[in-house]
Parts: C-alpha cells; sequence; structure tokens
C-alpha cells in the first residue's frame, strides 16, 4: 500500500536551489535545533530514543541506542557517515546534494545531544559537488549563526568539518572511516573494542551516524517522536528512502512509510518502480544492496520492513533495491557483485582478501560457459571458507562485515537458478543475451 | 609543479588547522596537490608529510589505498565509467568498449596527446541515470556510445570547461570559517596544529580536556 506520509527527509527535493539557506529557512530550516537547544541534551537523546529511529546505514541499529552507549569522557566526537559506496545506493547522494543544510541541522542536533565537542561529515570523495554544496551549507550555516561558538545565542559550540574521502567502498564501515578521517588506509579494526562509542576517533568516545539517520532528526524533534512512530510500524518508525535501479522502468529514488509498502509496489506501482522495463518478467531482486541475499517473485509481497525482510531471510540493509528481469543472466550479475567484493576488499584478512578473488575467477568461468559442473562445488566451498555454514545472518571469519557479504549474491545464484547454471556448463557460453544500452 | 605554491601553501595550513591531530589533513591534502598538478608528485607527497607529521612514505602508502588518488601523471580528463551491477543492467559494458575503441586506449591508459584517461570504476552512486560516468568526479548519464562520443567532443572542444573544473575534488571546495573558538582551546592546550613534527608528533598533539 502506497500511503500518504509525508515526506520527511526529501520535503525540499525538487524545489529550486533547495540546497541554498534561503530555501531552507523558508521552510523551517534551524527550527528543529533550536528546538534541541532549549532542552537539555538527554532530553534529546530521549525523545530520540523514543522515535525508534533506526540507522539508515545498512545496519538498522537504533540510533538513540548507540548514543547511550558512549563511554562517559572529557572528549567525544560525532562522525557523520556519507561516504555511501554500497553498490545501487544512491539516497544520501542525493540528499547531500539537494538538502545540504538538513544535513549540517541533524548533526548539530546529534552533537548536542550526544555532547560531542567537535563534529566530521565524511563526505564520499566522489561526490565532488555535493561537497561543494556541503562546505557552502556549512559557511552559510556559520555565517547565520546555526554552526560556532555561540549557536543561535545559546552559548552552545559546535564545529563541523567538512571531510572528503578519496575513493575506497570499505571506508563505509565505520571503524575503517575512522582511521580514513586519521589519515590513514582504511583499514577495519580489531574489534573488540565492537563500538567507537567505547574508542573512536582518536581513541575517544564517537558515534557514528549515516547522514540519512541525521537528515531525520530536525523533523524527530520538531514534531515529535510520537508523531515519527506514528508511521510505519514495529521497531520500523518513519519514512526510509529506498533506490530503486535495475530493470525497471523509472529508476530512482523514494521516500516511503517504513512496512506498510511493498516490495511489489515499489517495483510495479505507476507512482514508483513503474513496472519492469521493455514489459519483461521479474526474475529476482535484491532487497537491500548488494551484500544482501536475493528474494525471488515469490517476496514480493513482504513490506519494507527491517524485521520482516530480516525474517524472511536477507536484509534491508541500505535500501537499495536491484531488479533482474528475465534477460538478465543471474550468472553474471552474481560475478559483478564478486568483481566489486574482491576489487575493495581491503586486504587485511585471508579468508577475504584471498577468497574474493577466487569467487570472482570461478564465476567468471561459470558466466563465461568455460566451467564445469563442480565448479559450482568449488565456489560454495570458497564461500564457506569465508563464512562457516553460509547461514544468515552470516557467520564471521574476518575483521569486518566485508567478507561475509560476499557469498550472499552467489548462495542465492546456487540456491534459485541452478538450472540457469547448469545451462551454462552444458551449452559452454551463456544463454543470456548481453546487457544493451537501452535506447529509446 | 611539486612544491604547492604558496597561496595552496597557506590553504594547506588552513586545513592542517581544521583537525584535532595533523595527520586528519593527509587525504584532504593529497586532493590539493592533486588539483594543483593532476596528479600527487614525489614533491608534493613530501610537502604533505611535512605538513602532517608524517613521513613520505606514509603519504605514498595511504595515497596508493584509495582510487582517486593518483601517483603517476594522468590526463586533462579523467573519464570513470561505472560498470557495477545497477550501470551493468543497463549496458555499462557497451559504453566502456566502445569509450576504449573511440579512445583507442584501455582502461587505466592516456591519451597520446593527454587529454583522456580511461577508469572503470565501483559504483559510483548515480544509479538513477545509469549508465553513468564520470569526468573529474562530475557526473553525465545516462550514456549511450554516442552519449559518450558527444561527451569526449564536448570535452575537447572545451565547452564543460565550467561544468567540469580541473582535478582534485576540492578544487571548488572552499571554507570561510575559522574556528576560533576552537583553536584557541588548541592554542591554550599548546597544541596549535600544523606544524612539521616527527613521527611521534602527532601522537602528542592530543588536545586537553574541554568541557562539553
Amino acid at each position: 500500500m502506497i500511503t500518504d506520509a509525508p515526506r520527511i527527509v526529501t520535503a525540499r527535493v525538487g524545489r529550486e536551489d533547495s540546497f541554498s539557506i534561503e530555501t531552507y529557512l523558508a521552510t523551517g530550516g534551524y527550527e528543529g535545533l533550536r528546538k534541541a537547544l532549549s532542552m537539555a541534551p538527554s532530553d534529546v537523546a530521549a525523545e530520540v530514543n523514543k522515535a525508534s529511529l533506526l540507522g539508515r546505514g545498512g545496519a538498522g541499529f537504533p540510533a538513540g541506542r548507540k548514543w547511550s552507549m558512549l563511554r562517559q569522557a572529557p572528549t567525544r566526537y560525532l562522525v557523520v557517515n556519507g561516504d555511501e559506496s554500497e553498490p545501487a545506493t544512491f539516497k544520501d547522494h542525493m540528499l547531500i546534494e539537494n538538502d545540504p543544510h538538513q544535513i549540517i541541522e541533524g548533526t548539530a542536533i546529534a552533537a548536542y545531544a550526544t555532547g560531542a565537542e567537535q563534529a566530521f561529515i565524511y563526505c564520499r570523495g566522489e561526490f565532488a559537488l555535493g561537497l561543494e554544496r556541503l562546505q557552502q551549507a556549512c559557511n552559510e550555516a556559520y555565517a547565520h549563526g546555526a554552526l560556532g561558538a555561540d549557536i543561535l545565542g545559546t552559548g552552545y559550540a559546535l564545529d563541523i568539518v567538512i571531510h572528503p574521502g578519496a575513493g575506497a567502498y570499505i571506508c563505509g564501515e565505520e571503524t575503517a572511516l575512522l582511521e580514513s578521517l586519521e589519515g590513514k588506509r582504511g583499514f577495519p579494526r580489531i574489534k573488540p573494542p565492537y563500538f567507537p562509542a567505547a574508542v573512536g576517533l582518536y581513541g575517544e568516545p564517537t558515534v557514528v551516524n549515516n547522514v540519512e539517520t541525521v537528515a531525520n532528526l530536525p523533523w524527530v524533534i520538531t514534531n515529535g517522536a510520537d508523531a515519527f512512530t506514528a508511521l510505519g510500524a514495529g521497531s520500523s518508525t518513519g519514512t526510509r528512502l529506498f533506490a530503486l535501479s535495475g530493470r525497471v522502468v523509472h529508476p530512482g529514488w523514494f521516500e516511503i512509510e517504513m512496512s506498510k509498502t511493498t516490495f511489489r509496489d515499489l517495483i510495479y506501482d505507476p507512482s514508483l518502480g513503474g513496472g519492469i522495463s521493455g514489459g519483461r518478467e521479474l526474475r529476482a531482486f535484491i532487497p537491500g544492496g548488494v551484500s544482501a541475499p536475493w528474494f525471488g517473485p515469490d517476496q514480493l509481497d513482504l513490506g519494507l520492513d527491517q524485521d520482516a525482510v530480516g525474517k524472511a531471510g536477507s536484509m534491508l540493509g541500505s535500501g537499495s533495491v536491484v531488479v533482474m528481469d528475465s534477460d538478465t543472466c543471474p550468472v553474471r550479475a552474481a560475478w559483478r557483485i564478486a568483481q566489486f567484493f574482491h576489487r575493495e576488499s581491503c586486504g587485511q584478512c585471508t579468508p577475504c582478501r584471498e577468497g574474493s578473488g577466487w569467487i570472482e575467477k570461478l564465476m567468471f568461468r561459470l558466466e563465461q560457459g568455460l566451467g564445469q559442473e563442480k565448479d559450482v562445488d568449488l565456489v560454495l566451498d570458497a564461500c564457506d571458507n569465508i563464512s562457516p555454514g553460509l547461514s544468515w545472518p552470516p557467520k564471521q571469519t574476518t575483521i569486518c562485515v566485508l567478507g561475509p557479504s560476499i557469498p550472499s549474491a552467489i548462495v542465492s545464484v546456487a540456491k534459485m537458478f541452478p538450472d540457469e547454471l547448469a545451462l551454462h556448463v552444458k551449452e559452454g557460453a551463456c544463454p543470456f543475451p548481453p546487457d544493451a544500452v537501452r535506447r529509446g | 609543479m611539486g612544491r604547492l605554491s604558496p597561496e595552496n601553501r597557506s590553504r594547506a595550513e588552513a586545513i592542517v588547522a581544521l583537525y584535532p591531530r595533523p595527520r586528519s589533513a593527509l587525504i584532504p591534502l593529497c586532493h590539493l596537490a592533486q588539483a594543483q598538478d593532476g596528479w600527487l608528485t614525489r614533491e608534493a607527497m613530501e610537502e604533505i608529510g611535512e605538513l602532517v607529521g608524517c613521513t613520505p612514505a606514509e603519504v605514498r602508502g595511504t595515497a596508493t589505498f584509495y582510487d582517486m588518488l593518483h601517483t603517476e601523471p594522468v590526463g586533462r580528463h579523467v573519464l570513470t565509467v561505472c560498470t557495477n551491477i545497477a550501470c551493468m543492467l543497463a549496458g555499462a559494458y557497451e559504453v566502456l568498449d566502445h569509450a576504449e575503441a573511440s579512445l583507442g586506449i584501455s582502461v587505466g591508459q592516456t591519451t597520446a596527446d593527454g587529454e583522456f584517461t580511461l577508469e572503470e570504476a565501483e559504483c559510483l552512486a548515480g544509479c538513477d541515470r545509469a549508465p553513468c560516468v564520470q569526468v573529474n568526479h562530475r557526473f553525465f548519464g545516462p550514456l549511450d556510445p554516442e552519449g559518450f562520443d558527444d561527451l569526449v567532443e564536448q570535452l575537447r572542444a572545451g565547452r564543460l570547461a565550467d561544468t567540469v573544473p580541473p582535478h582534485g575534488t576540492l578544487s571548488r571546495v572552499e571554507r570561510k570559517v575559522a574556528l576560533p573558538a576552537l583553536a584557541a582551546k588548541a592554542a591554550a592546550a599548546g597544541s596549535a596544529p600544523g606544524g612539521a613534527k616527527g613521527q611521534g608528533g602527532a601522537k602528542g598533539q592530543r588536545r586537553g580536556p574541554v568541557p562539553a
């Protein structure tokens, strides 16, 4: 069902100069921060906790709970993760370019609630325009008095630094991001300590929140937690941005009320995805980023709900849905995903560094029709070495979750498309048409 | 070429001053040096090391981890074709094959006239305009082979100079605000950032306790 829920994070998108402070102030901008600063920091945190705002980066950890885990220390930091790199995820990119002030306001609210003395927004380096817009917004916010030494005349002081990345998927992993922010290679840190809330940036307690997560905060504070929890169902409250791509008529982002809307609505409704392009049939879809196990047409009526998707054996993850149609070679799709992980493995852990290469080569051989029947077992064995048991959620033999994310696509193909795999071997060639540019 | 110009040197010092520890400025300074020279020269890496308090080898070792930082010369325009899942399903390999043929180079190479370097990228978060291409990290898409040729033609003729600035993702990013409060605190704690320190220097530059 498509509801008439308000647009929380995309209300300004589409307006002229939606990124300017004039537009922002004319549409209620910085009122959430003003209200937050009139409250005690602990009350702001309590309100966000009550809203049950789940982290929008991929793991779906409640933001309020993350804040409450912060170790007591004189110096605390807030880092906003804008290193969006999960394949087919482009929601944060859109928010950064179109409404940077909302991110700055949300960052300031989060910093106030958590007692952070300095905040960093780590923006993916490839978002050149986004970096310009964020820095411009930051400059404007200082001039307006919404950042700096005496915010909105309350005496509260905060500085935000816009920090550029330089091209590395792994830096979206929060401990790798902190290493990168410290000026080093983006190597995820060994756990424990499990959470930057205990040991984070420069060893100090640090909150790392996703861009979309903080973008929700001005609305949550202005309208209250009850208004937020009135949207969605269960623990999946509020709205969420979904990034739809692949073989659909209208690829794009959609802000949708959580839980109420189904994958079928998202993919087929004329106001959303508009159906499969070329009038073909749906073969499979990825429900939440390429780290997630795939779903088939039988799962279309599942709600866009974190718990429901989790129970069905996958994850809502980063909110990106990739649609594969009847012309899509599932083996090729899984190979390309494996190649991505192989290229982006940071190289610290042997199972991931070596395993991803083996998997990529085996999948390529199978896709090209050069494989043998036993290659399927071999590739699954390589997957099992990275994530023993090939269960969901995956078991881990590596420092971070990049490694255990690799088997998802491969296991999905082996389970859902054994006949298609066998056909590649039998025919000695890929039986599907090449992926061509859509014309007209 | 190589060392930072006086203007970029002062920009670099201002960037270093933003962070509690100078080493954090390493990546932004690499972007700055690339904006100046198009790539990271040996001299630039040495100077960045001086500015952030680490060795040139550490600068190189860090820079080579990141796809956007070039430790060898590249063309005036770096064309980055995304072939990840969403772009692949929209025909990105057709675009990439065409790009190689029409430019006469393979992925990773630069045209003889120094105009174009061709790269293949992982997902650039432009999936709603797949297949997408970046030129010096500015987005174009969706592109078919004809659209790619048209883009190359326009770049060659200099008609996109306003849209596509030179290298360096930060070339148009300018922080216009200083940090009076925090800089003063840092100075009071005896840790004015920005100085060239030895390897252990950065570690010792912890700011004293500051009330929230």
